[in-house]
């Protein structure tokens, strides 16, 4: 096994009542790397997430995450990864620093030491000043950001994104993207998103993946998708039209 | 433990926090407040003059005073408490989107409901002691009687029996809050269960024994039809927590009271010695007789907490 795989699925299967989710997948992460996620709605891209994590069983097949499997060692997935769900919710009536205080609990840190990098992470996210504003009083793109800190206070080595930039207006998705590129830069997180802004994801992945009804139909770097199906050209083809391409195609 | 101990906080401050428990936590010490000063008042009137009785301090709890004991008055509305810590415990979670973010930490996925269970009990617990003193404290200055050791043993089981009381309507809440996922649903559900096990049973109970063994009318039936009516309609109204916990709470705070059976259930040596026998029962003995009532309030508690967990365990959790 190549040593910097940091995520490995082999044949991963989930089904529900009969009806396949996820059909026999197979792929690769590296350590370092930002992995787009895309496909339709349904594709089975969050169950896949969810069984990386440990919260949902796979009906066949294997995970590993960082030599880990998921299933029987899901706490210690959890310590090292971080996860960000679609809609992530949170407790109006806490504000942003007891709300990162409950999860820096839940995660077992020292309560003495964490003040300081409770603020450090709110600053961060260009929250520092909202720290004592009740979360139900915050907007969106607020919420996504504080929901990041969350995730990074137990300092991860992996992050999983499921469609953060859902709902947000344009600058606020733009910043936050900028965001996760600096996080994997920066702190070298690996980060896997998912997400179904194109754009976004062409920004900052350095491989993608495209799922469509539960198998992956291709992965690699965008130039190698385009170049497979499109063979090589003067024309640089934007992740869109590559999408467009396996999506008719599947 | 530390996802455990998290949780556990986190839902304590919630509880204390909340409207709805200030709102209970008024409308209870006042009713208790009024029953009590109602029986306080009732004591002394009747007990100027004459030798006081032994156990008078207990009478403070089991006296009716204008329409009911407070013993009756947590065995009919304790349930609620439980009932309103509780229903919403799972989700309210999994409608905010905060469920899944919780268990994607580094907990075992138990920490969340033994979390929420053991800060509801320990809510109910405080809530029931502080009650408690508040009505002896206040007893103490209205009937001038100090409380013997023996009462105040009396008192504490009595606040045990009721904690795990209220503690079964508290699981039955969170295992309707987990298998429901509308609030309102789960909210209904358990206070309509709460209204069939403790106003419904005895009418069913009736209606079961007559179908099962018919007395026709009383003065023509023969002893042993009636006997074995009133045994059915027993162990009908037995399975209801609130017949358990009312037998078990009052045989333990009235050391007069040497049984739970009806009249009409006992044995000829058994009517003789209740009436002839005037003293009262020691508290052993009185444990002795409420042991099968506590052992099923305790097992049914156990029994819903343990079908929550389970549930809770199983459950495919995506939001």
């Amino acid at each position: 096994m190549d040593t910097s795989v940091i995520i490995e699925t082999s044949h991963l299967t989930k089904a529900y009542d009969g009806h396949m989710v996820v059909k026999d997948l197979s792929f690769q992460i590296r350590e370092g790397e930002t992995f787009g996620f895309l496909g339709p709605n349904g594709a089975g891209k969050s169950t896949t997430l969810l069984m990386l994590l440990g919260l949902t069983q796979p009906t066949s097949g294997t995970a590993s995450v960082l030599g880990l499997d998921p299933v029987r060692q899901a706490r210690d997935v959890k310590r090292i990864v971080g996860f960000l769900p679609e809609n992530v919710g949170f407790y109006g009536d806490l504000n942003a620093e007891e709300s990162l205080r409950y999860v820096a609990d839940l995660n077992g840190l020292d309560h003495h030491r964490i003040r300081a990098r409770i603020f450090e992470l709110l600053e961060l996210v260009g929250l520092k000043k909202d720290a004592h504003k009740k979360l139900a009083a915050f907007s969106r793109g607020m919420k996504q950001r504080l929901g990041i800190a969350e995730v990074l206070i137990k300092e991860p080595k992996i992050i999983f994104f499921d469609e953060p930039t859902l709902g947000l207006d344009p600058d606020g998705a733009i910043k936050l993207i900028e965001l996760i590129q600096s996080l994997n830069r920066e702190r070298h997180i690996t980060v896997l998103l998912s997400s179904h802004h194109l754009h976004h994801v062409q920004k900052i992945s350095h491989r993608v993946g495209i799922m469509i009804s539960g198998s992956l139909v291709a992965q690699g770097t965008i130039h190698d998708l385009a170049r497979e199906k499109f063979g090589i050209g003067e024309k640089e083809y934007s992740l869109e039209e590559v999408y467009m391409k396996y999506f008719q195609e599947a | 433990m530390q996802g455990l101990y998290a949780v556990f906080r986190k839902e304590l401050s919630d509880h204390f926090s909340s409207y709805r428990f200030v709102i209970l936590f008024a409308v209870i010490a006042m009713v208790s407040f009024i029953t009590s000063y109602m029986a306080g008042l009732h004591l002394r009137e009747n007990l100027e003059g004459i030798a006081k009785p032994k156990f008078v301090f207990l009478m403070l709890f089991n006296t009716p005073g204008a329409l009911f004991s407070m013993v009756q008055f947590v065995a009919f509305f304790g349930p609620l408490i439980g009932l309103v810590l509780g229903f919403d415990a799972i989700n309210r979670e999994r409608g905010n989107g905060t469920l899944i973010k919780l268990v994607s930490q580094p907990i075992y996925r138990d920490a969340v409901i033994n979390g929420k269970f053991i800060a509801g009990v320990v809510t109910i617990s405080l809530m029931l002691l502080s009650i408690v003193l508040v009505i002896s404290g206040f007893g103490l200055t209205l009937i001038g009687v100090v409380p013997g050791l023996e009462e105040l043993w009396r008192l504490f089981i009595y606040l045990i029996i009721s904690i795990i009381y209220i503690s079964f309507w508290l699981g039955l809440a969170i295992l309707f809050s987990i298998s429901f996922k509308s609030i309102a649903t789960s909210a209904l559900a358990s206070v309509a269960l709460w209204i069939f096990l403790s106003f419904f049973i005895s009418l069913g109970a009736d209606v079961l024994a007559n179908a099962v063994v018919p007395t026709g009318t009383q003065d023509q039936a023969e002893t042993e039809t009636i006997a074995r009516n009133a045994r059915i309609k027993e162990l009908v109204s037995l399975s209801s927590p609130m017949v358990l916990y009312s037998k078990a709470s009052s045989t333990i705070i009235d050391p007069m009271r040497k049984t739970t059976r009806a009249i009409i259930l006992m044995g000829p040596m058994e009517r003789l010695s209740a009436s002839r026998f005037q003293n009262p029962l020691p508290l052993g003995q009185s444990l002795v007789v409420v042991s099968p009532h506590l052992i099923a309030l305790v097992a049914m508690t156990l029994i819903c907490f343990a079908i929550s967990y389970i549930l809770f365990m199983l459950q495919e959790i995506r939001t």
